[in-house]
């Protein structure tokens, strides 16, 4: 246990002493910071936020739920709810056998291949969507003859909503996941081998479980964005109410054409899932925090 | 016997990969190579005099200049301010820490439609800010080229005090009480201790908000009008394109988009790797 000393800051004169300390020479500059920081974050970021709330319960909680009530909304939550959950498996799958496949090893260009996974994070995701356009639109895109050939319905539809919302949220997984593994090495791994445990079993009872808390995280992140994705869907939908209109392109519509009730009843459901995915971030932060520490103090106790 | 010798080793080079690897190539190039690489051809097909002549039409010119103009006015702001909330959760103890840092993250987590919904409304001119800002400067924010500030910044704010907040963590006082024992008074000892020490995350931070809020969209589009040479953002323009079935120019437009993305990936990892420089040399 090494000894250590508190900052400063943290040591409080005796009693005896306050009496000395010129009131006029107290230093206002933290509280000046603190202030300035509290202001900003409340006008860019608190402000907006609450605005959603007071607008969607501004005439009563009866004209909130009667929301539920629009088909056209119900059905961009159902359309939102498929997409969501096609799209998250798929990634997580991905994610995972990336961190597998790369976390461990070192190979020429892994940085690069690191930064094509984090891709999508740096395109804008109206690109994302032209790109798919490109590509599957049956009257100018790459594979048009092939994709009308086939009688198949990418652009305009449902598969090309849930491709947009694949593309812009795969890297989460494989982000959260990768460092993890590079952190705790292989040796686990190499004994479950040794006492003969095949591929699948050690991924599945070694790795798996030693990541879990970053793979849940991953996976609250991925869940968030991909309920959440506007730019690149609005691209590829068709934005046709009731058919190929995901929750948030039925907010924007919604306030566009001034049924302002019914946009911000959409959008702060939209927005309870923003606020219940940070709580489960903080709570999963906080168990992998304590997991990190707990595997620290049996290093210390088995150096 | 000798038949059944493991072929394992002869043919290294011919030797299928493990799963996970198959897995990710498979999906990373049907999921990211086909659609790039689609564009680009799209893109080559043009031809360079032709890509040329669309890459710099008025229309394109004017949009890139609102939405990198204030896309780099706002990561700055974000870069001052981004700095001053890290330097309060990491420095400071006070009441309502904890949910200041959870509200750093929302801008991340609050899907781009109804950040776009919130600001918008709340900038309106009968809304909460919108109206006293009218009626005492005059200015216009929603539906204006400050209504796209708004959202840029809105959006880029967590970057900075992210990428800020780890360095702040580790740097050791040590250093500031040399300088305090030197004779050095705060202001020397913040411009010339600690933030030479800080620089390479807040240039990292700034360059990985610049990089967000140049591609945003759906936040934009909501608090933008949207008008072609007044506050007009390149993405909307894309999609402007697309909806007026003029795929060449929408191609060529995306592909100066994913041209700027590409470079600015590149400058975010030459800073990262910049920033472990320092950080190990310290």
């Amino acid at each position: 246990m090494a000894f250590v000393t508190p900052p400063l800051q943290d040591i409080k004169p005796p009693r005896w002493v306050r009496p000395s300390i010129n009131l006029r020479d107290r230093n206002w500059v933290p509280e000046l910071i603190v202030l300035v920081a509290c202001l900003y974050v409340g006008v860019v970021i608190l402000l907006p936020a609450l605005s959603v709330v007071v607008q969607a319960f501004a005439k009563g909680v009866g004209v909130f739920l009667d929301n539920f009530r629009s088909e056209e909304m119900l059905s961009a939550l159902r359309l939102t709810l498929l997409v969501t959950a096609v799209a998250v498996p798929c990634n997580t799958i991905f994610g995972l056998a990336a961190a597998t496949a790369i976390a461990r090893k070192k190979f020429p260009g892994k940085a690069l291949l690191l930064s094509i996974i984090d891709l999508p994070f740096s395109i804008s995701p109206v690109v994302v969507g032209l790109m798919l356009v490109l590509l599957y639109s049956p009257t100018h895109g790459l594979f048009g003859g092939l994709v009308q050939s086939l009688g198949w319905k990418i652009i305009f539809s449902w598969p090309g909503i849930v491709l947009a919302t694949i593309i812009v949220t795969f890297p989460f997984m494989a982000r959260e996941v990768i460092p993890l593994l590079e952190e705790e090495g292989w040796e686990q791994e190499e004994a479950a081998r040794t006492l003969g445990a095949s591929d699948w079993q050690v991924f599945w009872k070694v790795t798996l479980p030693s990541v879990r808390w970053a793979a849940l995280y991953g996976l609250i992140l991925t869940t968030a964005r991909a309920l959440g994705e506007f730019g690149a869907v609005a691209v590829v939908s068709g934005n046709i109410r009731g058919e190929t209109q995901t929750l948030p392109l039925f907010v924007e519509d919604a306030y566009k054409q001034y049924q302002t009730e019914l946009a911000f009843g959409a959008a702060m459901v939209l927005g309870a899932v923003a606020i219940v995915s940070l709580l489960l971030k903080l709570l999963v932060e906080q168990l992998l925090e304590s997991e990190k520490r707990a595997s620290n103090v049996q290093e210390e106790r088995e150096p | 016997m000798t038949a059944a010798l493991p072929r394992r080793g002869l043919l290294p080079a011919l030797r299928l990969p493990s799963w996970p690897w198959r897995i990710t190539w498979l999906y990373l190039g049907l999921v990211l190579f086909l659609p790039l690489g689609g564009m680009l051809l799209r893109a080559a097909g043009v031809g360079p005099a032709g890509f040329w002549e669309m890459a710099t039409a008025p229309d394109a010119l004017a949009a890139y200049k609102v939405s990198f103009g204030v896309a780099a006015l706002a990561s700055l702001i974000n870069g001052v301010f981004g700095l001053l909330v890290a330097w309060a959760l990491i420095r400071c103890r006070f009441p309502g820490q904890r949910f200041l840092d959870a509200l750093i993250d929302l801008p991340f987590a609050l899907p781009t439609a109804v950040a776009g919904l919130a600001l918008s409304f709340v900038y309106s001119p009968d809304g909460w800010l919108g109206a006293p800002l009218m009626k005492m400067f005059g200015l216009k924010v929603s539906y204006t080229v400050v209504g796209v500030g708004v959202a840029m910044v809105f959006i880029s704010l967590p970057f900075v005090v992210r990428t800020v907040e780890p360095v702040l963590r580790s740097l050791e006082h040590e250093q500031e009480e040399a300088a305090w024992c030197l004779g050095a008074n705060p202001t020397q000892t913040f411009l010339r201790v600690v933030l030479p020490q800080l620089m390479p995350a807040i240039l990292s931070g700034i360059a990985q908000g610049f990089s967000r809020a140049v591609g945003e969209y759906g936040s934009v589009v909501m608090i933008s009008s949207n008008v072609p040479f007044k506050d007009l953002i390149t993405p909307t323009l894309i999609v402007q394109k697309l909806e007026e079935y003029d795929f060449q120019a929408a191609t060529v437009i995306g592909s100066v988009m994913l041209l700027f993305s590409l470079v600015s990936l590149l400058v975010i990892n030459a800073l990262q790797v910049w920033g472990q420089r320092y950080q190990g040399s310290t």
